[in-house]
């Protein structure tokens, strides 16, 4: 009898693990087939694990023609997983159980400590709760950065029957996808996180706002509500998946609040914060994916252990995603204060295409491009902005030398263009003019004349904008000119 | 005590004008009931959820294909808003169709991790591809989506095979 994993995630699945999986099946009745999560070793997918005495022992991209060689223990494998020095050097506190399970088990869950934090929230007073949460430092990981206690300290002191908790799966950056893994690999955990903040600050109902492009984090996420309600864990409080419309700003969260009433996703002024007026005119908590994720191990291990990690005010880990041309892309959670190098050069082994680094994008596409000169700082919130860059949510996205810097600032403008609400005018407006002015730039049209007027765009949309779509907008542009002007030199027809 | 002399109203010379209200059909009611009966469906199917209006549309395009223009005067009666409102959070979203699409529906990756392994010229060499941005698979570029599965990895020839 043999157990095989391969996962079902649907960037394994982008490279053929259903194919892979469907020959172990085919290969009789000896071999178990379990369709696990993903490792986040995303290179290697479909990264086939086969269990042994020794522990499971991966083989990296396999085809359905290798199926016969690795059940003969004559394929060429990693080794043992869990031993691996990519994976096993990291701190996967979040990311803990990602890959070993299967995501809709919930023997596999309980096995793997799933429940803790949960169970022991219940014991506590939900004002302690919110302390713990508090005390360990968590700040938001969409990208703000906010402390998660402080949000839920607001809503918990608000009065009033009806609040609600918003999960924001609306993961729309490129160079992300840790929210995808967990709602497609640890369903369990962003359930039981959003059960504890639900105890924490009195709400009785809440949603996740998924984008629609995730139809595998659906289905994976309806499944484990329906199965998470029958075994009675969530105690009252009603889970809700809702699926987005293709909106980019509805990652923004007043945007989504709108969506999630069946608005326009059009952004809402501040104050009020969501914290006092949110959903419906409630008071509502509204987090990211993996600060509700990482409730649940904060709670069962204590806020002390968690605060231990980290550096300065960026405490925890932070679920890092290698992306773009990159030879090792994959998640690496580790503590803040890795540097950037680190990250790019150590587990990403530098581009996929073997030319050098030229350019980083850290952070989204509202994130800042750095240069390989710059692979000295460390992964920390404020270091970050001290550097006119953001860590955001941790999405590394890697281009070689031959990527051109000022149609990367063009393409921010034109992404700005097509995907803002349109509700303030510097936004709106000066997406469109941005796209107008690099592209008058790069033709030699009045150049001087036309860097100053881009410098005064990106000022105005910066200081003038509602939200951070217009707001952070300038950071690639002006980062990109800062980093790499030559690129911005007229071309030569 | 009337201070002003009463002033008789003239008889108006022609006949009041029809009410409108008793008459005329509402907008909802001149619907085809192929796309009226279905989108009443949807509604009643999302009926318990708040703020439903997204779901409901998700759900028409589910069972039709698209969200047809006909859809709106029906929504707007059974949902108690206004038609400019329906059409307004319709045409926000990118997801919702105003036709039903012909053939595959091929979406690649415009994100900047596509991007860095030459999803621009993937874009461009496939005709009729829709643009999306980021479809979460960023260490695994190109990525496309063709008739909702995702792919990895993915070249102009790959794509074009699987669309012929």
């Amino acid at each position: 009898m043999t157990t095989v994993y391969v996962p079902r995630d649907s960037a394994a699945r982008s490279v053929g693990a259903d194919q892979v999986a469907a020959a172990f099946e085919a290969a009789g009745p000896s071999v178990t087939v379990v369709r696990n999560g993903s490792r986040g070793m995303l290179w290697l997918e479909p990264l086939v694990e086969v269990g042994t005495p020794a522990g499971r022992v991966g083989y990296g991209s396999v085809a359905p023609a290798d199926v016969p060689t690795i059940l003969a223990g004559e394929a060429e494998s990693i080794g043992v997983v869990d031993e691996f020095p990519w994976l096993a050097s990291q701190q996967r506190v979040t990311f803990a159980r990602m890959g070993r399970t299967d995501p809709l088990s919930l023997d596999d869950y309980l096995a793997h400590g799933g429940m803790a934090g949960l169970r022991k929230a219940r014991t506590m007073t939900p004002a302690e709760v919110v302390a713990e949460v508090t005390e360990s430092g968590l700040r938001g990981r969409g990208g703000a950065g906010f402390p998660a206690g402080i949000k839920w300290k607001t809503v918990l002191e608000c009065a009033g029957d009806l609040k609600f908790i918003c999960c924001n799966a609306d993961e729309g950056d490129s160079g992300t996808y840790a929210d995808r893994m967990v709602l497609e690999g640890d369903p369990f955990m962003l359930i039981e996180g959003m059960a504890i903040a639900a105890y924490a600050v009195g709400a009785a109902e809440g949603y996740i706002y998924i984008r629609s492009e995730y139809p595998d984090g659906i289905a994976t996420m309806l499944s484990a509500i329906r199965i998470a309600a029958e075994e009675g864990w969530l105690d009252g409080f009603r889970l809700e998946v809702r699926v987005g419309g293709g909106a980019y700003i509805c990652g923004e969260e007043t945007s989504m609040l709108e969506s999630l009433e069946g608005k326009r996703g059009m952004v809402r002024a501040k104050p009020p914060i969501p914290a006092f007026e949110g959903l419906f005119g409630r008071p509502t908590v509204i987090n990211n994916v993996l600060t509700l994720a990482t409730v649940p191990t904060i709670l069962a291990n204590g806020a002390a252990a968690y605060q231990e990690l980290g550096v300065e005010r960026s405490r925890g880990t932070q679920v890092f995603q290698l992306g773009g041309n990159i030879a090792r892309g994959g998640i690496v959670e580790t503590a803040f204060g890795i540097t950037l190098g680190e990250l790019v050069e150590g587990y990403g082994g530098g581009t996929r295409s073997g030319r050098p680094v030229r350019a980083v994008q850290v952070g989204g596409p509202l994130g800042a491009y750095l240069p390989a000169s710059r692979f000295g700082l460390p992964m920390d919130y404020e270091a970050f902005a001290k550097a006119g860059a953001m860590v955001g949510h941790g999405g590394i996205v890697v281009f070689d030398a031959s990527v051109d810097m000022a149609a990367q600032a063009r393409f921010a403008f034109e992404f700005c263009a097509a995907e803002s609400c349109g509700k303030c005018t510097p936004c709106r407006v000066g997406a469109v003019r941005g796209v107008e002015v690099i592209d008058r730039i790069r033709t030699g049209v009045d150049r001087d004349e036309n860097l100053a007027v881009l410098e005064d765009l990106c000022e105005l949309m910066t200081d003038g904008s509602l939200c951070a779509m217009g707001g952070l907008t300038p950071m690639p542009v002006r980062s990109a000119l800062t980093h790499f002007p030559d690129d911005f030199e007229a071309r030569r027809p | 005590m009337n201070l002003l002399p009463e002033v008789p109203m003239p008889e108006p010379d022609r006949p009041r004008r029809k009410r409108r209200e008793a008459a005329a059909p509402s907008p909802a009611s001149l619907v085809d009931p192929a796309i009226a009966a279905p989108v009443r469906a949807a509604v009643a199917a999302c009926r318990e959820q708040r703020g439903n209006l997204i779901p409901i549309l998700h759900e028409i395009q589910r069972t039709l294909g698209h969200v047809p223009d006909d859809a709106v005067p029906v929504l707007a009666e059974e949902l108690n808003l206004s038609r400019a409102e329906v059409h307004g959070v319709i045409t926000f979203y990118h997801d919702f169709r105003s036709m039903p699409t012909v053939g595959h529906q091929v979406r690649v990756c415009r994100g900047e991790a596509c991007q860095a392994v030459g999803a621009e010229a993937l874009f461009a060499s496939v005709p009729g591809a829709e643009q999306v941005f980021c479809l979460g698979n960023c260490a695994l570029g190109p990525s496309a989506q063709v008739d909702g599965r995702l792919y990895g990895r993915m070249d102009a020839a790959r794509l074009r095979g699987m669309l012929s």
